[in-house]
């Protein structure tokens, strides 16, 4: 089976300079692979670098070493040295983030925030509402709620209207960030029935989750960062 | 000669050939502004101090002089100049347009069409048909020069948003020869059309932005517009009160201060000429001078 | 790197090599290259002084670059070095297949003019000579820029700050530029007045494929507009790449200072 992600000992050092210049090793060694269709959960304790290898991985941080294989439309890409165009392309296509926190824009409506990632891809304004209409719903977003932002909202319905965003899409890889954090049972429960979905349909998936119960529902695969843990 | 302190026609030999030089670029380039060493002129600026070194510049002795102000013979600016080259060349004046060699004309065209002899000098107090919009000389000078008129555009686009229709009446912006777009000086827009393949020569002169531009016989002139609202020529819809003309362009005049106005010819020349024919208007002149005294009478 | 996607704009739009401004012995901007693509937005970001007004110009064909090239694939598909290009063809591009947005409307806007007739006139410029066509067109364009179009009679000068910016906006759109350089667009507005602006701006440069050159000292502007950034100081572009890479992961120590500088939400 190919790889969907494939990493080969990936690096990545903060270098501090307005702290004079110190050196804050965050992994190293990072190698691990996805198939399409696993959801492989990172675990180890906070500050392991969980979120940075995530975020390598999307190509939000950069990578100091070592390849970050993503394959995009068939062909094994290295996100490390690929050009912005090519990230870029590479998320449009490829790629979908599922952060803690969602990043609004003001004034947009819930509806539309939701339905954006299809319209990019070229689907129609009205077909991408009706699905985002779909997903507010299983997410338990009440209707009346679609034509308001996001901003306005709780914390944990936010965090439901940016599920919808990034499970929205068909990419074949997910990177999802703590999806459940702040979430009910009910909506708990949505989540991993959504996870499930994605397998299925062969996304390859990388999460982290701090809930054990979750965890256990999604993970296909364990990789313990702590052994990524880069020795200062 | 009955004034010989005074060179021919006041200008000096060599300003007249300046003067020349630049009619003759503008002649060459129809509706391009040609800057000229514009002199100091015994009248103020506003007066015809461009229209009068222009004519001073083409008179010859054998030249017959007209002067217009607003299409009439004898108003004190036109009789002024007029008597002003009578006294400096000599020349003959007249006040019949069919007449004159030369036509020094302030804000009108003649009525009567011009003939191949003939030149009509106009005087421009502003020659520079996108100041207005835009301020600087610089950048009108470039978008002349590019044919970049999409401002000119502006102004009457401006018109019809404010009143419905282009309300421009006067100095009605005209494209020459398909090039250049000019300020045909506030001239009633009325007059446009005659400038259209005029037969006579047609001569700018602004004395004080000592400009110079001209356009040459048989040349077209097209007044600027939109396809949805067409250039029209205004006049009052009303036959002159003297002469009954119905196709000459109108002044208003007020008559008494109950309202009473009349409408007449503003090209005194055409309209004594039509009366002397025996066309009269409901008002021509003797039966108004006798209402005028029995109203002052009673 | 070969890919497939890429192909609809495998040719970037504008492309500027080794740019360089001096005046004088003070070098305003040293050795600026990039290429864009249609419908990518490159933010300029870095404090007064650190030459990013200049590049804007020279990118821009105001100022002659002291050395360096900028080419521009014109809608023919060829694309031709700025600096071989006529004033007049300079000037064509300039009302036609780019834009311009100014920090202050008033520079970008004829104030004595009408809504109407500012948005109108870069149509009439290219020969447009109907004016209910005009007309129907620019009162468009005011609604797809939240202007009531009760306005469109009225003068900038009657116009709120946004209102004028958002004016601006329209009067460059109108005739679906591909490029629009915009220098510092939400500079002097307030708060809330900008976030308008901007939302407006980033759904109209996604749905227009618009090709951007902005011009920021505001880091916001740059996160939610931008795909990349350029971080310049001194005169030198001193970090390049993915706005999201660079503001979340800055390695210049100017820029981590830059992003550090920031206060939280």
């Amino acid at each position: 089976m190919t790889a969907m992600i494939d990493i080969a000992d990936a690096q990545k050092t903060f270098t501090m300079h307005l702290q004079g210049g110190i050196e804050l090793p965050v992994v190293s060694g990072v190698t691990f692979h996805v198939n399409p269709g696993e959801c492989v959960v990172l675990s180890g304790p906070s500050g392991a670098g969980k979120s940075s290898i995530l975020k390598m991985i999307f190509g939000n941080y950069r990578c100091d070493s070592g390849r970050i294989g993503i394959r995009h439309r068939g062909t094994l890409i290295d996100l490390a040295t690929a050009e912005p165009r090519q990230v870029l392309n590479i998320r449009r296509a490829t790629i979908g983030y599922v952060s803690q926190f969602l990043r609004a824009v003001p004034r947009v409506a819930t509806i539309d925030v939701v339905a954006e990632p299809l319209i990019v891809n070229g689907m129609s304004r009205a077909d991408a509402q009706a699905r985002a209409g779909e997903l507010l719903h299983r997410l338990n977003i009440p209707e009346r709620l679609w034509q308001l932002p996001p901003a306005t909202f709780s914390g944990g319905e936010q965090q439901r209207v940016n599920i919808a965003r990034g499970f929205i899409s068909d990419l074949p890889i997910l990177l999802l960030d703590e999806p459940t954090a702040s979430l009910d049972a009910a909506n708990r429960a949505v989540v991993v029935e959504l996870v499930a979905e994605k397998k299925r349909q062969g996304v390859a998936m990388v999460a982290i989750v701090h809930d054990d119960e979750i965890r256990h529902l999604i993970a296909d695969r364990i990789v313990d960062v702590t052994s990524f843990a880069a020795a200062a | 000669m009955n004034a010989p302190a005074y060179n021919f026609a006041y200008l000096d030999e060599q300003t007249k050939r300046m003067i020349r030089r630049a009619i003759l670029k503008a002649i060459a380039i129809p509706g391009y502004q040609v800057p000229f060493a514009s002199r100091e002129m015994p009248m103020p600026y506003g007066w015809g101090t461009g229209g009068v070194q222009v004519t001073a510049a083409i008179l010859g002795p054998q030249d017959v002089l007209k002067v217009i102000d607003q299409g009439s013979d004898d108003t004190t600016n036109a009789i002024s100049i007029r008597k002003f080259f009578a006294k400096t060349a000599g020349v003959a004046t007249t006040t019949a347009t069919d007449e004159a060699t030369v036509i020094q004309t302030r804000h009108r065209i003649p009525e009567t069409s011009l003939h191949a002899n003939q030149v009509l000098v106009y005087q421009v107090p502003i020659p520079e048909p996108l100041r207005f919009l835009e301020p600087r000389e610089t950048e009108t000078r470039r978008m002349h020069a590019l044919a970049e008129y999409g401002l000119m555009h502006v102004k009457l686009y401006e018109d019809i948003a404010r009143f419905g229709h282009i309300a421009t009446a006067y100095a009605y912006p005209v494209k020459v020869n398909a090039r250049y777009v000019m300020d045909p000086s506030p001239t009633p827009k009325f007059d446009n059309p005659k400038m259209d393949n005029c037969p006579a020569l047609q001569l700018f002169g602004a004395g004080r932005e000592k400009r110079i531009y001209a356009i040459p016989p048989y040349t077209q002139v097209v007044s600027l517009d939109f396809e949805d609202h067409p250039f029209e020529p205004y006049r009052f819809n009303a036959p002159c009160a003297l002469c009954a003309a119905e196709n000459s362009y109108l002044d208003e005049i007020v008559t008494d201060d109950k309202g009473g106005r009349m409408f007449v010819c503003s090209d005194t020349d055409y309209c004594e000429g039509r009366q002397a024919a025996g066309h009269h208007g409901s008002l021509s002149a003797a039966p108004y001078k006798e209402k005028a005294q029995e109203a002052s009478n009673g | 790197m070969a890919d497939q996607n890429l192909v609809e704009n495998d040719e970037p739009l504008l492309v500027a090599k080794s740019l360089s401004k001096s005046f004088g012995r003070i070098a305003a901007c040293r050795d600026a290259s990039f290429s864009l693509y249609p419908g990518e937005v490159l933010a300029i970001v870095g404090e007064s002084g650190s030459g990013k007004s200049t590049l804007l110009q020279m990118l821009s064909g105001q100022l002659a670059a002291s050395s360096g090239h900028v080419s521009y694939r014109m809608r023919d598909g060829i694309t031709r070095d700025l600096a071989t290009l006529g004033e007049a063809e300079r000037r064509f591009l300039f009302r036609t297949d780019w834009g311009f947005v100014h920090q202050d409307p008033a520079q970008g806007l004829r104030m004595a003019v009408s809504a109407g007739a500012n948005v109108g006139e870069r149509l009439m410029a290219v020969g447009w000579n109907h004016y209910g066509r005009i007309r129907d067109t620019a009162s468009d364009w005011l609604t797809r820029v939240e202007i009531d179009t009760a306005r469109i009679d009225d003068t900038p000068r009657t116009y709120s700050g946004g209102m004028r910016q958002r004016l601006q906006i329209a009067r460059n759109l109108v005739t679906e530029p591909r490029l629009v350089f915009m220098d510092e667009p939400t500079g002097g507005l307030d708060v809330s007045v900008q976030a308008r602006l901007l939302d407006l701006l980033r759904s109209l440069v996604a749905e227009l494929h618009l090709a951007v050159v902005i011009v920021t000292h505001d880091l916001a502007v740059a996160r939610l507009l931008s795909h990349r950034v350029m971080v310049m100081k001194g005169g030198r572009v001193i970090e390049t790449g993915l706005t999201d890479q660079v503001l979340d992961d800055p390695r210049e120590p100017y820029t981590q200072l830059l992003v550090s500088s920031i206060l939280p939400p």
